[in-house]
């Protein structure tokens, strides 16, 4: 019997962002005869890019898109920059924008779409407040301008309490209810097995850099289709987070996603399809 | 069945849920969960449930307490909770329910808790 292998082949891209080398790895999967619509997928805070991996292996996605996941600097299978042990990881607004592009440019990528979750979605509203012309389409599920903080960020990364554990018990509440146990548990997985510190770093760009009240109004969609997609069950980004954001855009499309949380790809990918195909549909036709 | 009568419950309910008991292993701490207006006092000894005391018990030193509305938890024990009521922290964030005092143990062992406080959703009665 010939082995079941998933139809993903992970590799890693060397690059600088901005001026330091990295080692960055990523999965990919795409039409069968190579080509497609590049789509490069960017996971939530403290995880990477496994999160992805039902839409990297759905052929009804594949058939016609060339899908991206990258796992961030100091997230998954991309270690961190050398004499990353001298400094305290924090992600700003800059510096993650500044490796979704390196990114985009070490892969020779020609107009992607984005599609970011959590501060991905976040991140992605600010590439099309800047970067709207480099991008075919920009897709940010539970994503808003800003939201409210429901936690202390200290309890994440301090040595009396076990970050991964807590990490996953914190963000468990954003699963819906009806997701799969399966996903649900796979979900939390790459929750524990961040870095020390890095699910607290990247909340830094979150909570205090990536303040985007304001600046949203500045989107310009004929430049670049914007698509919002929030899931119910959300109590980080709620639907009216998302909502209120986008009545602040000009022709963005809008949708909550019914029972579905604020990891819709992983933690029931049947569910979220049902969402996501006809929005990759539309940004192909 | 009254939120506080169902949780009421709890020692059976964990009694019956052995992997909680054993996740809960390194946990022995003492803690204060309101339902609504009414106190239980909780002495947890390794995991599992050594006392229940309901109702005011005069200088009973807790290490924290959760405090959650009739409401709040009477929505987070339905079957399929609503958005918005499903979770600890969306009952705290919306003002539902609130934690007080040393939260180090909670949150050392969170989803134990979590688990811990939604077991009456698993009563037949829970509407």
């Amino acid at each position: 019997m010939a082995p079941a292998i998933d139809p993903v082949i992970g590799r890693y891209v060397r690059f600088e962002i901005d001026g330091v080398a990295h080692r960055v790895y990523f999965e990919e999967s795409g039409p069968a005869g190579g080509g497609g619509i590049p789509l490069v997928c960017l996971h939530t805070a403290g995880a990477d890019s496994r999160q992805f991996r039902h839409l990297l292996a759905d052929p009804g996605v594949t058939k016609r898109y060339r899908v991206l996941a990258f796992d961030m600097p100091w997230h998954g299978k991309s270690t961190p920059p050398d004499g990353w042990e001298r400094t305290e990881y924090r992600l700003t607004t800059a510096s993650y924008t500044a490796a979704i592009r390196a990114f985009c440019r070490a892969m020779e990528l020609d107009r992607p779409v984005v599609m970011g979750c959590s501060i991905g979605g976040r991140i992605v509203l600010n590439l099309a407040i800047e970067h709207a012309s480099e991008f075919r389409a920009l897709i940010a599920l539970e994503a808003a301008d800003f939201q409210q903080p429901w936690y202390d960020t200290a309890w994440l990364h301090r040595p009396d309490v076990h970050g991964g554990e807590v990490c996953a018990a914190l963000i468990s509440g954003l699963i819906a209810p009806q997701s799969p146990d399966v996903s649900r548990y796979e979900t939390l997985w790459m929750y524990m097995q961040g870095g020390p510190g890095v699910f607290k770093g990247d909340l830094y760009f979150y909570r205090v850099d990536g303040d985007l009240r304001e600046r949203v109004k500045g989107i310009d969609t004929s430049v670049c289709p914007l698509y919002l997609l929030t899931g119910e069950y959300d109590f980080s980004c709620t639907a009216e987070d998302t909502l209120r954001t986008a009545a602040q855009i000009q022709g963005v499309e809008v949708q909550v996603m019914k029972e579905l949380g604020h990891f819709p790809m992983s933690e029931n990918p049947a569910k979220f399809r049902e969402y996501i195909l006809p929005v990759l549909d539309r940004i192909a036709s | 069945m009254s939120p506080a009568e169902r949780f009421a419950r709890l020692p059976d309910l964990l009694a019956a849920d052995s992997d909680l008991r054993r996740r809960g292993g390194w946990l022995s701490a003492d803690c204060r969960i309101d339902i609504g207006a009414e106190p239980f006092y909780l002495s947890l000894r390794e995991g599992a449930l050594a006392e229940l005391a309901r109702g005011p018990r005069l200088l009973r030193s807790v290490a924290f307490s959760i405090s959650g509305t009739e409401e709040a938890w009477q929505r987070h024990w339905r079957p399929m909770p609503e958005p918005g009521w499903h979770d600890l922290f969306a009952l705290t964030k919306r003002g539902a329910a609130s934690m007080q005092g040393d939260l180090r143990p909670l949150l050392q062992n969170l989803q134990y808790f979590k688990d811990l406080l939604a077991l009456p959703r698993r009563l037949p009665e829970a509407i």
